[in-house]
């Protein structure tokens, strides 16, 4: 059984594959707290402008996978990935990997909206300045450029020098993605950016992410199974450090090939 | 032969008492010091005490000029040296120094400094300036004041920069920044009331400190502004005026204790204010 | 997307700059850090330095001798450690059940719209400097302490046999007992402060289970509050003591400052460490002299490293606590 299974994931992942350009691959990749192992050799694809979601029960190592794409775990000792990373076709998880370039191409949104104490505007403008020169003018285009991506220029164009503080939850979220989406990366890592949003901030975002699929990759971890099965194109399912389910949402949802998953996405664990 | 209950309850009652009457015999003490710096000090301020030099010995009038100008000198050096060391280094305690003992090291040995003798600052600068240079000066007062401001700027940078959420700081390196970027343009700026209390925290611990300056800058009978010389500042003035038997230099000592009070509770009530105004996170 | 990005080699040299700062600003804050250090071996070094040819004339015997005589160049430790010691041992005694009190009112009895400002209030009381305490201590406290108060406790006291003896003597007013009471005026805000804190520490819920058993005021802070928080309790007294122990102005204006040891009564004038060093140490002729008063400031650095250092180890044991 589980031979034929394997067998039947090559296919579908590279029939996909045929149909699909790959913005970033996992090699064999592992990944280690000090003595424990959270990612057991993952094989992934993440496809260009679509959204990919990554579910599974807490500690399972979504959120691991999701900080390695930008190399988040570089801020705290005792961490260690082996294996490659691809984007575009360059390992970052190679020594001479410019981790600020990655994190230019590679941008995040965090579970709380982490709004800067400054104004909306420097909020923007602040991720932007760190890779480009621009003129007075282009930053403005780019700020508002920004915001319109995140849906909220309408709501913050008269108080541009108001602080990011004073927005709502659900406005600052917004804030936070356009504030990724302005340094105009390739790659949009979200980490369950909805659970700390009410119900009708959370479809904000969810249209928000559809919208934005033109023109980022996103990569997406939700402990919200609808939420996935609503905004991705591919799921992933990941139980205990291992990836144990990779497709098409549609057809994960509907006919899901592990038992485990098929457990999990009926609300039987997890 | 007492109930449990009625035992139980009394000895409440009893306990009770006790602590409100300790409340107030704190308090007693208090009100009767800022009494009596009010009353002994508000009959010498006048316009003289800020225009005219401290007088010599037993000659009546004169005010403080000299000594509240060298007080002003001695604490702004003493702040514009001692304050970015201390920032600093609670910087590098708070950010980058997290989880290593060299940092948690460091921390213990800057809250022992911050409750040390102040007169043994006084002996270290003593030791290391005014033998050397073989004369008291108003560098070596502003020394010995900026070795006390600094483990409190430190202490306060440090905890301030603590309550930083850390989700703040990864949302910044997310966007590519480094560490530098991180800390001045995002931790300093959420923790930047708090960073302006610890200064003026420390600003009105120096402005009072006494001990510290009796064996460096000493003090000065005239205006003197030469740091390379001994300087007046009020501290030691007040010393020297409230130890004498002449009355004119005992009302002046009241009018610069009244001076330091009020400076030092206004300083401690606007940083009160500062971080309650900004500490909004 | 149309790209505006910078060419790679242009983005490098950018990151390069802004990784030169940061490497930059690691070192200078690291360097500050290191200061801190430096300064406490820095005073260590000058004391020992500073005290050497008097450590090395008089060796032990410093400390035990009690003969403190410039001209002839004899000097003895003992009156000045005395009065040290003894000065802060009464503010304890004094301040370590007031601030108790106080602790207990600010967390327990007060209404809660009176505790803010009312641990404001203790909080800018400790922030008075120490040279207000010393010149209301000599001009207001010592004549109303020898005319109302120590006639009063000769009375009570005196009697007593071995114990009266240090309540006798003529009432002058300043003192070793009046400089120990103006320093217990001013610990109490530090150790009340301190105190305070740490009984904010224990979970509310401990509390709030206790309170339901029917137990009284009295016993939740005895039983609950006082056994969760003993260690905290103990490192704010030692820390209030460390201050008493460095205090020099306070001390300074009420004792008396002479170097004889008469008897011991309290009500004696005496001298401490701190007040020896200000009184002498800007006249002291270079030598022998000096090296001696550096000495003194030597021991009492011993004496409050000591006593900080059990300080901030007892508040360490407690903080893994409040942070769980």
């Amino acid at each position: 059984m589980q031979q034929i299974q394997v067998g039947a994931d090559r296919v579908v992942a590279s029939a996909v594959a045929q149909k699909q350009e790959v913005q970033m691959a996992f090699k064999a990749v592992n990944f280690h707290y000090g003595s424990f192992h959270a990612l057991k050799n993952i094989n992934l694809d993440i496809y260009k402008n679509r959204v990919t979601a990554f579910i599974g029960p807490s500690g399972c190592g979504k959120s691991t996978l999701l900080r390695m794409m930008n190399r988040m775990y570089d801020l705290y000792p005792g961490h260690a990935a082996s294996g490659a990373l691809l984007l575009d076709g360059e390992d970052i998880l190679a020594k001479g990997c410019d981790v600020q370039t990655l994190r230019a191409k590679v941008g995040m949104v965090f579970q709380k909206p982490t709004p800067f104490p400054m104004s909306i505007y420097d909020n923007i403008a602040f991720g932007v300045g760190l890779h480009e020169t621009l003129t007075r003018a282009d930053m403005e285009e780019r700020v508002e450029w920004a915001l319109r991506k995140a849906a909220l220029w309408d709501e913050v164009k008269d108080k541009l020098g108001k602080s990011g503080t004073s927005l709502s939850g659900g406005q600052q979220q917004r804030l936070c993605i356009a504030r990724a989406a302005a340094v105009r990366p390739e790659v949009l890592l979200l980490d369950e950016p909805t659970s700390a949003l009410d119900p009708i901030s959370t479809m904000r975002i969810e249209e928000l992410i559809s919208e934005l699929r033109a023109e980022f990759t996103i990569a997406i971890v939700t402990h919200n199974m609808q939420q996935a099965a609503r905004i991705s194109n591919y799921t992933a399912y990941m139980y205990l450090g291992e990836l144990i389910e990779f497709g098409e949402t549609d057809a994960m949802f509907l006919s899901p090939k592990d038992r485990r998953t098929e457990d999990y996405i009926t609300g039987r664990f997890g | 032969m007492m109930t449990l209950a009625r035992r139980r309850k009394l000895t409440n009652i009893v306990a009770m008492t006790l602590s409100m009457l300790a409340m107030l015999f704190g308090f007693v003490w208090l009100i009767w010091i800022l009494a009596t710096v009010l009353k002994l000090g508000i009959p010498g301020v006048s316009l003289e005490l800020f225009t005219k030099m401290t007088p010599p010995p037993g000659a009546e009038g004169g005010g403080l000029l000299n000594a509240i100008a060298g007080s002003g000198v001695l604490v702004g050096i003493a702040t514009l040296v001692g304050a970015p060391i201390g920032i600093l280094a609670g910087i590098y305690l708070a950010e980058y120094g997290r989880g290593t003992w060299v940092a948690a090291a460091t921390r213990f040995i800057n809250e022992i400094l911050l409750s040390a003798p102040s007169i043994v600052v006084g002996l270290f600068v003593y030791g290391l300036v005014v033998s050397r240079s073989g004369n008291f000066s108003g560098w070596a007062g502003a020394l010995a004041l900026a070795l006390i401001l600094v483990p409190v700027v430190l202490s306060t940078t440090d905890n301030m920069l603590k309550l930083v959420p850390n989700s703040l700081r990864e949302a910044a390196f997310a966007l590519g920044a480094t560490r530098q970027t991180v800390i001045i343009r995002v931790s300093m700026r959420a923790a930047r009331a708090g960073v302006v209390t610890g200064v003026l925290l420390g600003l009105a611990r120096i402005a009072g400190e006494t001990a510290p300056l009796l064996f460096t800058a000493l003090s000065n009978q005239f205006w003197s502004l030469d740091l390379g010389q001994p300087v007046a500042n009020l501290p030691v003035t007040i010393f020297r005026f409230a130890m004498s038997p002449f009355e004119a230099w005992q009302h002046l000592a009241w009018a610069g204790v009244l001076l330091i009070t009020i400076s030092i509770l206004v300083l401690n009530v606007i940083s009160r204010v500062v971080l309650r105004e900004g500490g909004g996170h | 997307m149309t790209s505006i990005r910078p060419a790679p080699e242009h983005l490098l040299a950018r990151h390069l700059r802004q990784r030169i700062a940061d490497g930059a600003f690691l070192l200078v804050t690291r360097a500050a850090a290191a200061l801190t250090l430096l300064v406490l071996l820095g005073i260590i070094l000058s004391l020992v330095v500073g005290a050497s040819e008097s450590i090395q004339k008089f060796g032990f015997g410093f400390l035990v001798s009690s003969e403190w005589n410039p001209p002839k160049e004899q000097f003895g430790a003992l009156v000045p450690i005395y009065g040290t010691i003894a000065t802060s041992l009464i503010a304890l005694a004094i301040a370590v059940p007031v601030s108790f009190g106080i602790a207990v009112f600010l967390t327990e009895l007060s209404p809660v719209w009176m505790r803010r400002p009312l641990g404001i209030a203790i909080e800018l009381l400790a922030a008075i400097p120490s040279i207000v305490y010393g010149m209301w201590g000599l001009m207001v406290f010592a004549p109303f302490f020898a005319q109302y108060i120590q006639p009063s406790l000769s009375a009570v006291f005196g009697p007593i046999p071995l114990f009266g003896r240090l309540f006798q003597g003529a009432p002058l007013g300043v003192g070793i007992l009046a400089a120990g009471v103006i320093l217990a005026i001013m610990i109490i805000p530090f150790i009340a402060a301190v105190m305070r804190d740490v009984f904010s520490v224990t979970p509310v819920l401990l509390k709030e289970s206790a309170y339901g058993l029917g137990c009284t005021t009295w016993e939740v802070v005895s039983r609950i509050v006082l056994p969760h928080t003993r260690i905290g309790v103990f490192g704010g007294i030692m820390l209030g003591l460390g201050r008493a122990l460095g205090e020099t102005m306070a001390v300074t204006f009420v004792i008396g400052n002479t170097n004889f040891l008469s008897g011991l009564s309290l009500y004696a004038p005496g001298t401490s460490i701190t007040s020896t060093l200000a009184n002498e140490f800007g006249e002291a002729t270079p030598g022998i002299y000096t090296s001696a008063l550096i000495e003194l400031g030597l021991i009492l650095f011993a004496i409050t490293f000591a006593v900080l250092v059990c300080s901030r180890l007892l508040l360490l044991r407690l903080a893994p606590r409040d942070a769980a």
